[in-house]
């Protein structure tokens, strides 16, 4: 590989690239990020054996991509050109894909997406998951070869940095980012284009400024950062570059990505594409010969949640116990190793290249609110989600900032698991809000999730159905957060250990009705008194289903009763006379407690029974109720 | 845009009156060279502030924005306006103060504390592994080990609820010289030091250092390790540190 020496070589090399690629070339596209889990990994085996025994195999690509999103449906297969959508594909399938798709060109109705009324969805861009959405940073998951820089040129990567690097300014770069209204996509929210002035301007005595990418992507159920990462490593690092030339050049730039250990592939292909970038010269010094020098060391995480709160992870970086401090003197100016250090989620770097590269006025045409001349007046651009919980379309989400919760739900989530009821929304992670339905309407932005008591987070989404539990909701990750607190200050330490102590025996049968006015009072406490963001944000959850679902609260204090059925020592199963007897649930009770013969009505010993549901469970005739 | 420097000339205000100090003074500090009462137990002038116990809790007025935060790590800045005796910071302290009763209960320094800003007692649960355990997890001991004492002979260790102040391993702290900077540090007086049969025994650290009978008076004063370690970091012979520091002050 010839290292790109200037802005025009990489142009030259660009145009060599195009003209060597047959856009009639046929590509096999296999998610290996989520769908690994599902065996994505031998699905590729398989590919390569078929296309090999058919001797096809220089003439068929198989790439081995980041997550396409529609997690729901995997393991998913794109075949170019033509974006034909497969999902739900077994190792199995792949000779009759061979066969009949890449040699004939017949479509396999099976494995293309059926809508309800049996129309066929054949390509990727029609399918309504995908239809509603607005593309723009995982576009290219399908399509991109995250081992390959050459495909990450070819569609156009590192032309954002080619056009900064021989005709802006690191002043004109700050003030486009600025402009652009992008707001930090880790969940705080803070302009990204004002954190970078900071840091631009903060006094550095040997000019050494930091360049950190958060990838310590904690939160149950997301994944949006690691599809990123797993997909398009380039774009993160080009955005990296950008953002080096702008906050520290002259001087000495230098970047680091803390990335979870518990992502292995992100790792592996970040790691990957940073020796192939340092290769082609846009790492390393004088990049394109523009006099920046930078490069990115790769930091894997020690697998705590709070090192994703920014001085925690630096104080993990420097090698001390991850534990946040108190940030009143900015990070910006004393960050890492006291230096002016500029940390950006991964996904806010994805946005750079984008941004630089289309202007300002396309970015800010996306979204919500008037960024002109006040970066928080308002949330531009688009924002993924994970979507998760009891919805019918899993997966990865991305929409333009403003989009409601019912189009994100409903429109593309493909509503409610089972014909059941929406009950509520957590947005943001396990420190976010509950929103229940009258806010499905809401429409998805920093400011407005924070109004009504929720965050945006780094993108957390789970949907909760009629048979969920708020009040179990709220316990779940009190748990959570009381797990992973660092325990540096007694109000996070002690005070969400206390608050998980109240609602557990709340859930236990055991709340008593002054409970309430001691969680508000000690929940605000924790919120406002603690170091870091996780106490000050701990208590979200268990304020906003108080706030939005307190009924539950009082009725299992005062009426002892869980009205989604959930907390054992509230509920009692019962056998009603649906009951066939045919004797599946007596034979599965592992407590042994259901008595009744063959063809007649069974009966649970409530004595014995442990609440595990597994009657239900196994009940083909909907004979079990739970009170 | 001008970037302040530590130690540049600052005017605040506290609770309406106008004070000088200097950029990145502990706020704490200032309040109490003022003579305003405020509490804490995981605060010392001779350490970095850590700001663990929550208690120093103030209300600081920073341009529009008006919060509470801790006042021993809040860096004195120009313009600033501090209240230290607001609503909020009272209910808070409050609360505090009860999570403190409830992880320490049986702590005398702690429930006088409390008892003298009117918290007798806590709404809040007892864990069993807090009943007989003093420790508020304050950190003052590690800090003085790491930033005064130079030999970083104990640690936090673990997080959350699991969070504990340790000799390494929980075994012998093979660092640690006897000093007991920690022990005078220590809110809590938690550590526990004894002398007994020639030898100073820490116990929180599993630590027994033979202590050095002085030559002249034949009294046992210091661990022979910890004068062992002041010889090489001082150059000061061995022998000139086997005199007991009264008897070394008389010889003078």
């Amino acid at each position: 590989m010839a290292r790109i020496d200037s802005v025009s070589e990489l142009e030259k090399y660009r145009a060599q690239l195009v003209a060597h690629r047959d856009p009639e070339r046929k590509a096999i596209s296999v998610c290996t990020s989520g769908c690994i889990a599902y065996g994505a990994d031998k699905l590729v085996d398989a590919f390569r054996q078929g296309l090999k025994a058919r001797g096809l195999d220089d003439k068929v690509d198989v790439k081995t991509t980041g997550c396409h999103g529609f997690c729901e449906r995997g393991p998913l297969v794109v075949i170019h050109p033509g974006n034909l959508f497969y999902q739900r594909v077994q190792p199995g399938d792949v000779d009759e894909i061979l066969d009949e798709t890449i040699e004939k060109g017949e479509n396999i109705d099976r494995l293309m997406f059926h809508l309800d009324d049996g129309t066929v969805m054949a390509c990727e861009d029609d399918v309504p998951f995908y239809k509603n959405q607005k593309r723009l940073l995982l576009k290219d998951n399908s399509s991109l070869d995250p081992y390959s820089i050459d495909d990450y040129i070819a569609l156009g990567g590192y032309g954002a940095l080619g056009k900064v690097l021989a005709g802006m300014k690191p002043d004109e770069v700050v003030t486009t980012v600025k402009d652009s209204g992008l707001r930090g996509r880790g969940g705080g929210g803070f302009p990204t284009g004002v954190k970078w002035e900071s840091c631009r301007n903060a006094p550095s005595d040997d000019g050494v400024r930091y360049i950190i990418c958060n990838a310590d992507e904690g939160d149950p159920g997301a994944f949006m950062d690691r599809a990123l990462l797993e997909g398009n490593p380039h774009a993160v690092i080009e955005g990296m570059i950008i953002g080096a030339f702008a906050i520290g050049h002259p001087g000495k730039p230098q970047g680091y990505v803390y990335v979870r250990n518990e992502y292995p592939i992100a790792v592996e292909r970040l790691g990957v594409a940073l020796e192939q970038a340092r290769e082609k010269g846009l790492l390393g010094d004088d990049i394109l010969g523009s006099g920046l020098s930078f490069d990115i060391r790769i930091n894997k995480g020690g697998g705590a949640f709070v090192c994703g709160e920014s001085t925690a992870l630096m104080a993990s970086i420097e090698g001390d116990v991850g534990e946040p401090r108190a940030k009143h003197i900015h990070t910006v100016e004393a960050g890492l190793w006291d230096k002016p250090t500029n940390l950006n989620n991964v996904e806010s770097w994805a946005n750079v290249p984008l941004i630089l590269d289309r202007g300002v006025e396309w970015f800010t045409a996306i979204g919500t609110g008037d960024v002109r001349g006040n970066p928080w007046g308002g949330s531009k651009g688009t924002k993924i989600f994970a979507l998760v919980g009891k919805v019918n379309n899993t997966g990865l989400v991305e929409v333009p900032m403003g989009t409601t919760l019912r189009e994100i739900i409903y429109d593309i989530g493909g509503g409610i698991k089972d014909g059941k009821e929406f009950k509520a929304v957590q947005t943001g992670g396990p420190s976010g809000g509950c929103l229940p339905a009258d806010k499905l309407d809401l429409p998805v932005d920093f400011d407005e999730l924070t109004k009504v008591g929720s965050m945006m987070g780094s993108g957390g989404m789970i949907v909760m159905d009629e048979d969920t539990c708020m009040v179990d909701v709220a316990r779940y990750f009190l748990h959570f957060l009381a797990d992973e607190s660092c325990g540096k200050c007694i109000t996070c330490r002690e005070g969400l250990v206390q608050l998980c102590s109240i609602v557990d025996r709340i859930c236990e049968g055991n709340g008593k009705p002054e409970d309430l006015e001691l969680l508000d009072e000690l929940s605000e406490t924790v919120s406002e008194a603690s170091l870091c963001a996780l106490g000050q944000t701990a208590p979200n959850p268990l304020r906003s289903t108080m706030k939005y679902f307190r009924e539950e609260y009082e009725e299992h204090i005062n009426e002892k009763k869980c009205r989604g059925g959930v907390c054992k020592s509230l509920i009692t199963y019962s056998i009603n006379d649906k009951c066939t007897g045919c004797l599946i649930c007596k034979k599965k009770c592992p407590q042994q407690c259901i008595s009744g013969e063959k063809d007649k009505l069974h009966v649970i010993d409530q004595s014995n029974c442990i609440k595990c549901g597994v009657c239900m469970d196994v009940c083909k005739y909907d004979a079990v109720d739970v009170n | 845009m001008s970037h302040p420097k530590k130690g540049d000339k600052v005017t605040f205000k506290i609770e309406g009156r106008t004070y000088d100090g200097r950029y990145g003074d502990s706020l704490l500090e200032q309040l109490r060279k003022h003579g305003y009462e405020v509490p804490s137990l995981c605060y010392h002038e001779a350490v970095s502030p850590y700001g663990s116990c929550r208690l120093c809790l103030v209300e600081v007025k920073k341009g529009k924005k008006q919060k509470v935060t801790t006042s021993c790590n809040y860096p004195v800045q120009e313009g600033i306006e501090v209240f230290v005796n607001t609503e909020k910071v009272r209910r808070y302290r409050k609360v505090v103060l009860q999570l403190h009763l409830s992880k320490t209960p049986k702590s005398k320094a702690v429930r006088d504390l409390a008892a003298e800003y009117g918290v007798m007692e806590t709404p809040y649960e007892v864990q069993e592994q807090d009943k007989d355990n003093d420790c508020v997890l304050c950190g003052l001991c590690s800090r003085v080990c790491d930033e005064i004492v130079h030999v970083s002979a104990i640690s936090f260790t673990g997080r959350g609820q699991n969070k504990r102040m340790q000799s390494p391993y929980d075994e012998t702290a093979e660092a640690c010289i006897g000093c007991g900077a920690c022990v005078y540090v220590c809110p809590t007086d938690c550590i526990g030091l004894q002398e007994s049969d020639g030898i100073r025994h820490i116990e929180k650290w599993h630590r027994d250092l033979p202590l050095q009978t002085c030559e002249k008076c034949g009294k046992q004063f210091f661990p022979t390790f910890m004068l062992m370690e002041f010889s090489k970091r001082t150059g000061i012979s061995k022998d000139q540190l086997n005199i007991c520091p009264a008897c070394r002050n008389s010889v003078v």
